[in-house]
């Protein structure tokens, strides 16, 4: 009975857990010693997994060095540091309080309210876990919503600017989104609820349409578009650098998909199976088209392709069969190669395909959930149209996904406006030129110490 | 005293220096840099988008030899660096006004 509640509860990320209201942990005089060894297991692979995603950073930073110019590699570094402490230090303040505090009716379906700074007897907790735990492994997701946004901006932002725009979408629009579902709000309350397991809507596509909200603010880098108007390569400097990046993004996903169980279950080997079948589908099909294309198998572009899998399987790692994840990591290795090629052409300056990878494989793969659901879940999610469920599903995977994408796209792009009108966006033009590392941090990211002056 | 110049290939370095050695060549300066002459430049492929690499790699050799070694440093280099496709390189020979050792002091054919 217990083990039942447990995976149901677990299941739904968060919000049936508070729905039901029951205290996970009861004293210890009643509590039978397999369910303390249960929670104990719990929370200890909560923050392992916490730590995992924590890793990812490392991931992004050397993906987005990597594919970027060797001028501008220390400024790259030192926006993903701050995207983590930035944004820990705001969703710490407010974000997790907006994100799991209150209750879930009235307003409290679209912004929490409670357990500010993580003080007073209104802090959130899930199911068996700590509440310090189960906030560890929040903010690292924060971070990671955050840090997409970077690759996109790369090598022409104002280092300021981005400070400020990490700092509000940590405190507040991440927040906010994450409330809808994940903190039992007005997504989760549908009659078929939404269901985005891991967040490849809540966390990729959120962090995927700030990206192009801020590329398109931005405009593109000098010399991406020649004078005919046609879109140019500006090689990254690093393959190594982004490949590496990628094999530690792949590791870190074994947190954030698994993790997201909430909890120790055999059933995060399912999870882990899913995800390890999308990445090598993804990357699979990726590199096959650029072949195809091409001629030759593309280096970068098969490193987006696993990344591609990873986020579009993140929605249904728990809920769609072997099958399934293969079919969703294989689509979104063909989109991300013909949507990197499509934001070219729309004057979308992205030089790392953070929209393409996040943006655009985070909404398909929300919306795979409807089609390819092979898991029937009362009061959580139903099978997809593909597995006999119906439409039901599906309609709700839309209705989040719109609804998300247009939150975040209103409220980023004002934010971007703001910026551009108020402290400026973009660096000038020598500096965007002589390299960011430069300009805005006094010292350039590789020093050549044969030639250095004593 | 003459300075030669020779822009060949990169992956020549090893057998153009061993080549030179033994011709009894005592010492050379060799550069990275980049080029183009007839050969043109190349193109390659990033993230699926084609673009034209205009300056190849090359390496540089210098050297500063005695009027009588020029033809058989000439002909050393001229059959270590050739493959016989396009792009081998070239080799220049330009007067030297004056040598000077830094440490010693020595000027003209005993500094070189």
């Amino acid at each position: 009975m217990r083990r039942k509640f447990l995976r149901l509860a677990l299941g739904s990320t968060v919000a049936t857990a508070t729905a039901l209201a029951i205290p996970a942990i009861a004293r210890a005089e009643d509590i039978d010693p397999v369910a303390q060894v249960q929670a104990t297991l719990d929370n200890i692979w909560v923050l392992v997994a916490a730590v995992l995603v924590i890793f990812m950073q490392a991931g992004f930073s050397l993906v987005e060095a990597g594919l970027t110019r060797a001028k501008n590699v220390a400024n790259i570094f030192m926006k993903n540091l701050m995207d983590f402490c930035v944004g820990a230090l705001l969703f710490f303040a407010i974000g997790y309080a907006i994100a799991f505090g209150g209750d879930m009716t009235g307003l409290g379906r679209f912004i929490g309210g409670d357990g500010w700074f993580l003080a007073g007897d209104g802090v959130f907790s899930y199911g068996t876990l700590d509440k310090f735990v189960f906030f560890t492994f929040q903010v690292a997701f924060a971070a990671t919503a955050a840090t997409i946004v970077s690759g996109a901006m790369a090598e022409r932002t104002k280092f300021k600017s981005y400070v400020i725009y990490s700092a509000v979408i940590s405190a507040i629009i991440y927040p906010i989104v994450v409330r809808w579902q994940w903190g039992g709000g007005w997504l989760f309350q549908l009659d078929t609820p939404f269901h985005d397991f891991a967040g490849s809507a809540i966390v990729h596509m959120t962090g995927g349409i700030a990206a192009v909200m801020g590329a398109s603010a931005l405009g593109p880098r000098k010399g991406k578009y020649g004078e005919d108007g046609k879109p140019r390569a500006i090689p990254g400097h690093s393959i190594p650098f982004a490949i590496l990046g990628c094999f530690i993004l792949l590791v870190g996903w074994f947190g954030f998909n698994p993790g997201s169980w909430l909890g120790a279950d055999p059933v995060v080997g399912t999870i882990a199976v899913n995800t390890t079948l999308a990445a090598a589908a993804g990357a699979f099909v990726a590199m096959m088209v650029t072949w195809l294309k091409n001629g030759k198998p593309d280096v970068a572009m098969t490193g987006n392709g696993l990344l591609a899998g990873l986020v579009g399987v993140t929605a249904g790692c728990w809920v769609v069969n072997g099958l399934g994840a293969i079919i969703i990591g294989a689509v979104s290795g063909l989109l991300v190669v013909y949507s990197v090629i499509f934001w070219d052409r729309m004057r979308i300056d992205d030089p790392v395909g953070a929209v393409s990878v996040h943006g655009v494989c985070g909404a398909f793969g929300t919306i795979a959930v409807g089609l390819f659901s092979a898991t029937e879940s009362e009061g959580l999610v139903k099978k997809g149209l593909f597995y006999g469920g119906g439409a039901d599903q599906l309609v709700s995977q839309i209705i989040g996904v719109v609804a998300i994408g247009a939150f975040v796209a209103v409220t980023s792009g004002i934010l971007f406006l703001v910026l551009k009108k108020t402290v400026g966006l973009r660096v000038d033009e020598q500096e965007e030129l002589e390299g960011l590392d430069v300009h805005e941090h006094g010292m350039p990211g590789y020093v050549n110490d044969d030639m250095v002056l004593r | 005293m003459k300075l030669i110049t020779a822009i060949l290939k990169p992956f020549k370095l090893d057998d153009v220096k061993d080549a030179l050695k033994a011709a009894g060549v005592q010492g050379m300066t060799v550069s990275e840099v980049r080029g183009f002459g007839r050969q043109g430049g190349h193109t390659e492929t990033y993230r699926g988008a084609e673009y034209k690499i205009d300056f190849v790699p090359k390496v540089r050799f210098e050297l500063v030899v005695d009027d009588g070694v020029v033809d058989s440093v000439i002909a050393a280099i001229k059959a270590a660096a050739s493959t016989g496709k396009i792009g081998d390189g070239k080799i220049w020979v330009t007067g030297v006004d004056r040598i000077i050792r830094i440490r010693t002091g020595e000027e003209g054919h005993d500094a070189v």
